[in-house]
């Protein structure tokens, strides 16, 4: 070996030991922050396996375990069998402010100054075991969970993988283990099941299988599933025009048959995210291919609901009007507000933008609560008796039905984005996105293309609140805050802004997933800022990107990853 | 003819027309106001030195949107959470053990400016932990992206402060000292308000002081001019932006112990009402000047307070003081619709805006 060599490896030694002792600085301080601010404890009521596993566990060990592995990669070449010291050190580091609180609250009584330091955090902490034995237990799991990650790392990549599906597979399947067993039950019975799930978790036995099954499968499939995706496109195209009709087709059946395999719980989850699908789609128009940040978004949402509501109720606020009948009214007072509050907002934009639509949101809101309105809205006390949608004499009472009005909104939505994308219109937008000089320029109506994405994005989310109402049966103005706007654009953003499977995607993950873990709710915001921030800083593309929208942000990263010279490129805007 | 009406500029006539609505209203509004008088003077006094008090706390908070807008060109909305953080940990780690104890009463001072101290230091490390971890690695990416980071940003410390001191609101303990009033100018002056104004002067005098005099300060308007030309000058520019967070936020934590005072009550959303009305502050006073960010902050919180009964209740609408946030937010749309350089700004140019 060479002089330089040396100097170079003990260089790149040195630089990634630094890194180590940040990485594991940091899954210190995440560790500590998610066991101080009561998410180890309220997650620990949640068992995965029996007797093994909490999902607080899983989020207390998730930072040591991504720091170690991090750490890990930092070792260099040469000396990769270092990364399993590194994973020691963090692992280490990320123990001691946990064992420092362990240490302090057996000393003082740290509850009457940080609300959720409770005996039961430290129980859990400390594994029942007293602070002493406990803390040096939680020292061990922890350097323990860290030197696995690193040495996981240094496991080829076609093995990795795998074990990886497997991991989140089985930790997902005992998650929802709950649900799982319950709609499992009506159609299996009850006597399989107790091989699988005892009291809303996974046995240990049926943990451990279905690890090596999932990861099994998904070795396999790594190794034939390009050649599967091969044989595909070795057909010909007619051929291959069939199997995508076919499989299109047997989604559609999928979808309609769906209610009843999800039973009705699981169809109310459905509904509420087939809502914010319209919405998103909606803001999706505006936002993704407008370029136009709108954070007023539920103002038109509050204007349809509020119209089907006080069209439609039986009570003294009410006309009386059917559902269907009040529908388009919905739709369209929604329009005439998005193009309303459109008009004044037509010269601004990026953050301005943002600003103004958002104060309009809170004005309607504000409006909706005063007592200036309540003879026509009820005030606080909202609209209330609102009937559900009825076809003939059937009324859609039970939500496995009114999945079907919800799922016809959406399909028409998609529809209608769908085919605007592709249009002369869609196009437009997207030029008035890039660049709104270039735009008008090149002979682009600024007013008209921007009006039309506020006023059809209005019509979806009006639509959204029209199906709203008349699902809630009454509707009060609280349920018409900030919140709804930030979730719907979270929604667009971490699904893939622009793109539609995107918004679906979004939507799951961003509705559904937190209406399942109901008892987790405190902290769905907390976890939404987070996943804003990773977003963006990780992949602001989006989950399920569109192809223009990535490449773009793609290009606009470069400079950022290959940070030299920075500050001589252009500013932010 | 036909050619002449498609010259008129539509958009141009209809926000005249909205311009001259609401001018129309405020002014029917006032007169009849004035007219009908439902008030004495010595309310309208006290409606405008409660308008004062909570004015100077929008100026100190919007100092830090206008700072950072000035340097980074971007909207920090996270800054209200900066403004909540600080006095919230200081309250529940300070100020109710040391009112528990009779501390605060025994050395009033001492103990408000622990609370201060920590007030400011939480505030601070909160802003350089967001500025680090959320804005620097995005300064060079699209626009909107910063600002979704920064609702990404506000809503975890939000939910992030509600773990750590619980969901409900927080009582900030009763400073004896602070009870009652003084004379002034033949009206009664709360004491807590004139803290409020006093505390106010001070910081703002400081600030110019720091920004005006000091190398430090020097930097900042620099960079704020120009980033790049600042970086050849051998001005660390991540240190700069990094000072003024810390900037903003020191005042926005002081903001934070002065609203405590004079609300004796914080709670973790406290910062999202008081955080847009000082952004209204800052765009009212001209979004990147600091005397515009104190003007605009006044001017807010006078009109706030004096807006209902001056020309809401002149309208014949019933309960207006309900509808004192409607003020603030109208105003914030109508400046950045009519004039979005505010009443000190300079013209920002489209690119900027």
């Amino acid at each position: 070996m060479t002089d330089s060599s040396r100097t170079g490896l003990r260089l790149s030694l040195r630089l990634s030991l630094r890194r180590a002792i940040q990485s594991g600085l940091l899954a210190g301080v995440v560790a500590l922050s998610v066991s101080m601010i009561g998410m180890v404890e309220l997650f620990g009521k949640r068992s995965l396996i029996v007797n093994v596993l909490t999902l607080g566990q899983v989020l207390l060990f998730a930072a040591p375990a991504a720091m170690g592995y991090l750490a890990a990669q930092g070792a260099p070449e040469e000396r990769r069998g270092v990364s399993i010291l590194y994973g020691l050190v963090c692992g280490l580091l990320a123990a001691i402010p946990l064992i420092v609180l362990v240490a302090l609250a057996n000393a003082f009584n740290l509850r009457q100054f940080f609300f959720n330091v409770s005996p039961a955090l430290i129980e859990t902490l400390t594994f029942g075991q007293g602070a002493v034995v406990g803390s040096l237990l939680l020292l061990g799991a922890m350097v323990g969970i860290s030197v696995a990650a690193a040495g996981f790392y240094l496991l080829p990549s076609h093995i990795r993988r795998p074990l990886l599906i497997g991991l989140t597979g089985t930790l997902g399947i005992g998650l929802f283990s709950e649900i799982l067993s319950g709609r499992l039950r009506d159609f299996f019975g009850a006597g399989i099941l107790k091989f699988i799930f005892k009291s809303k978790a996974l046995l240990p036995v049926t943990a451990l299988v279905l690890f090596i099954l999932i990861a099994g499968v998904s070795a396999l499939w790594s190794k034939r599933g390009d050649r599967v995706g091969k044989r595909i496109a070795a057909l010909p195209p007619k051929q291959q025009r069939t199997m995508r009709g076919i499989s299109i087709g047997l989604g559609i059946i999928l979808l309609l048959i769906l209610p009843h395999l999800l039973g009705t719980y699981l169809s109310e989850v459905a509904n509420n995210v087939g809502l914010y699908v319209l919405m998103g789609l909606g803001l999706n128009i505006v936002v993704g291919f407008a370029g136009l940040l709108d954070l007023g978004y539920v103002a038109f949402f509050a204007i349809g609901a509020y119209t089907t509501g006080v069209l439609t109720s039986a009570g003294e606020l009410g006309m009386g009007m059917s559902f269907w009948a009040a529908v388009p009214f919905a739709v369209l007072a929604a329009v005439s507000a998005g193009i309303i509050l459109g008009i004044p907002v037509l010269r601004m934009r990026g953050d301005y933008l943002a600003i103004v639509t958002m104060g309009f949101g809170e004005i309607i809101r504000i409006l909706a609560l005063s007592d200036l309105l309540k003879p026509v809205i009820g005030g606080a006390q909202g609209v209330l008796q609102i009937p559900k949608p009825q076809i003939g004499s059937l009324a859609l009472i039970k939500p496995e039905q009114l999945f079907y009005v919800v799922l016809a909104g959406c399909f028409l939505a998609v529809f209608v984005s769908w085919r605007l994308r592709e249009a002369r219109l869609g196009r437009q937008w997207m030029a008035v996105r890039e660049d709104e000089d270039v735009a008008e320029a090149v002979g682009i109506n600024l007013v008209k293309t921007k009006l039309l994405a506020f006023a059809i994005g209005a019509a979806f989310s009006g639509l959204s609140g029209a199906i709203f109402a008349s699902k809630l049966t009454s509707i009060f103005p609280h349920s018409f805050n900030l919140l709804v706007s930030i979730n719907v654009l979270c929604l667009i953003i971490v699904g893939g802004m622009g793109s539609l499977p995107g918004v679906i995607v979004g939507a799951m993950i961003l509705v559904g997933l937190p209406e399942l873990l109901r008892e987790f709710a405190e902290y769905r915001m907390l976890m939404y800022g987070a996943l804003l921030i990773v977003m963006m800083l990780a992949r602001p593309e989006g989950f399920w990107p569109s192809e223009i929208r990535k490449r773009e942000l793609r290009t606009d990263q470069e400079p950022l990853l290959t940070g030299g010279g920075g500050s001589l490129a252009e500013p932010i805007g | 003819m036909l050619r002449r009406l498609r010259d008129i500029d539509y958009i141009g006539l209809v926000l005249w027309i909205l311009r001259a609505i609401i001018l129309v209203l405020v002014a029917w509004g006032t007169i009849a106001a004035v007219l009908d008088n439902p008030y004495t003077t010595r309310q309208w006094t006290d409606f405008l030195i409660f308008g004062i008090a909570q004015g100077s706390m929008y100026a100190l908070i919007a100092i830090g949107y206008t700072l950072v807008y000035g340097v980074l060109l971007m909207i920090n909305f996270a800054h209200g959470e900066f403004f909540m953080s600080g006095i919230t940990a200081a309250t529940m780690l300070v100020a109710i053990p040391m009112g528990a104890s009779g501390f605060l009463d025994r050395q009033p001072v001492i103990g408000l400016l622990a609370v201060m101290v920590l007030a400011v230091a939480v505030s601070v490390a909160v802003a350089l932990l967001t500025e680090r971890v959320a804005y620097r690695p995005l300064r060079k990416a699209p626009r909107l992206i910063p600002l979704i980071t920064a609702i990404g940003a506000s809503f975890f410390w939000q939910y992030f402060f509600r773990g750590l001191f619980g969901s409900k609101v927080i009582a900030f303990p009763d400073i004896q000292v602070l009870k009652g009033s003084v004379p002034f100018l033949g009206t009664e002056l709360l004491k807590t308000h004139l803290v409020v104004i006093v505390a106010t002067i001070v910081m703002l005098i400081g600030l110019n002081f720091f920004i005006m005099r000091t190398k430090t300060g020097k930097a900042i308007r620099a960079v704020s001019e120009d980033k790049d030309v600042a970086a050849l000058m051998g001005i660390d520019i991540d240190r700069a932006v990094s000072i003024t967070f810390a900037t903003g936020a020191a005042m926005a934590g002081v903001a934070g112990v002065l609203f405590a005072i004079v609300f004796r009550q914080v709670h973790f959303f406290m910062g999202f009402v008081p955080g847009i009305k000082a952004f209204t502050a800052a765009v009212l006073g001209g979004i990147g000047s600091v005397p515009g960010a104190a003007i605009g902050g006044l001017f807010l919180g006078i009109f706030e307070s004096v807006g209902p009964s001056l020309f809401l209740e002149g309208l014949g609408i019933p309960a207006p003081h309900q509808l004192k946030d409607v003020i603030a937010f109208t105003m914030l749309v109508f400046v950045l619709i009519f004039r979005p350089q505010g009443i000190l700004g300079e013209r920002l140019s489209e690119k900027k805006a």
